[in-house]
């Protein structure tokens, strides 16, 4: 009876210890951070070999594309 | 450094679908995947609004909140862009996104979701500028040759503005200025009402 009384112990020991491993369950949300591959430029190609203010300038001209007023009026 | 946007003129678009098209074609996109789209409130209505609309590159954007694989980036310019290569087609930006732009493509089976596609701004991705890989992810990038969005600057009547923030606000406020109205028809307060006029329901037998 004895060693069996004793096992019965150690198992309701091991469980109530059991409760003292459990881990947080509250997820903590971090800002997370990009984790793909970097992207260049666009204008580290040909057409701009790496001269961002050519390409600033061509898209500031492109957008001005856009404005008819300023198209039809010169 | 310009900050990239898209602000589309209800009161000029007149739902030809020229942008889709030009956007589809430009980018090969596949069938079922619409990276733009044009929505028409009161569809048939005297006084119906047509908008086209994609993905407008937010600021804060909730598709980069809410991604698990953080896959999401924004360039200088102000583009949102996302590694294909990362992306595992959860679907979660397509519940966050307000204006449904991440795009689904029918990849296999059963429904099975393929990776997520959306508006790069013809910015292309994270891969050789204007290599075949980048064209064969995410489309031909405009933005590196040194032109503007297609369905913008493919748009007859305008009404379809992309490029610097800035400057897309100058010219739609000198159209405004110009036709002397226009400006009450676009934005918050039209969309969500005011507290002393509150938003109409859509008229009846209009499409929404």
């Amino acid at each position: 009876m004895k060693p069996l009384s004793g096992a019965v112990c150690l198992v309701a020991l091991a469980a109530a210890l059991a409760g003292c491993g459990e881990k947080e369950q509250v997820v903590v949300y971090k800002q997370g951070q990009y984790q793909g591959k970097a992207d260049g430029k666009p204008w580290d190609n040909e057409s701009f070999s790496g001269d961002r203010g050519n390409w600033e300038a061509t898209i500031k001209a492109r957008n001005q594309n856009q404005n008819e007023y300023r198209r039809i009026n010169g | 450094m310009a900050r990239m946007k898209f602000i589309c003129d209800a009161e000029r678009c007149i739902e030809c679908n020229g942008c889709v098209t030009a956007c589809k074609n430009e980018h090969e996109v596949p069938w079922g995947v619409n990276r733009r789209r044009v929505v028409t409130i009161n569809d048939g209505v005297p006084g119906e609004r047509s908008m086209s609309v994609a993905c407008m590159h937010c600021s804060d954007a909730p598709c980069m909140a809410v991604c698990p694989v953080d896959c999401f980036y924004r360039t200088d310019e102000g583009v949102v862009l996302h590694d294909k290569d990362l992306c595992i087609g959860c679907g979660y930006c397509f519940y966050a996104c307000p204006f449904g732009a991440p795009q689904f493509p029918q990849a296999g089976a059963f429904g099975l979701r393929g990776k997520m596609d959306k508006c790069t701004f013809c910015a292309g991705g994270p891969e050789t500028n204007n290599s075949e890989e980048e064209f064969r992810k995410y489309g031909r990038n405009r933005l590196a040759e040194g032109k503007l969005p297609l369905c913008a600057e493919v748009c007859s009547t305008k009404a379809l503005l992309g490029g610097d923030a800035d400057v897309l606000a100058d010219i739609y406020r000198q159209r405004v200025l110009t036709r002397g109205k226009g400006a009450d028809i676009w934005g918050w307060s039209t969309a969500y009402g005011k507290p002393d006029a509150p938003a109409t329901a859509p008229a009846a037998g209009g499409k929404s």
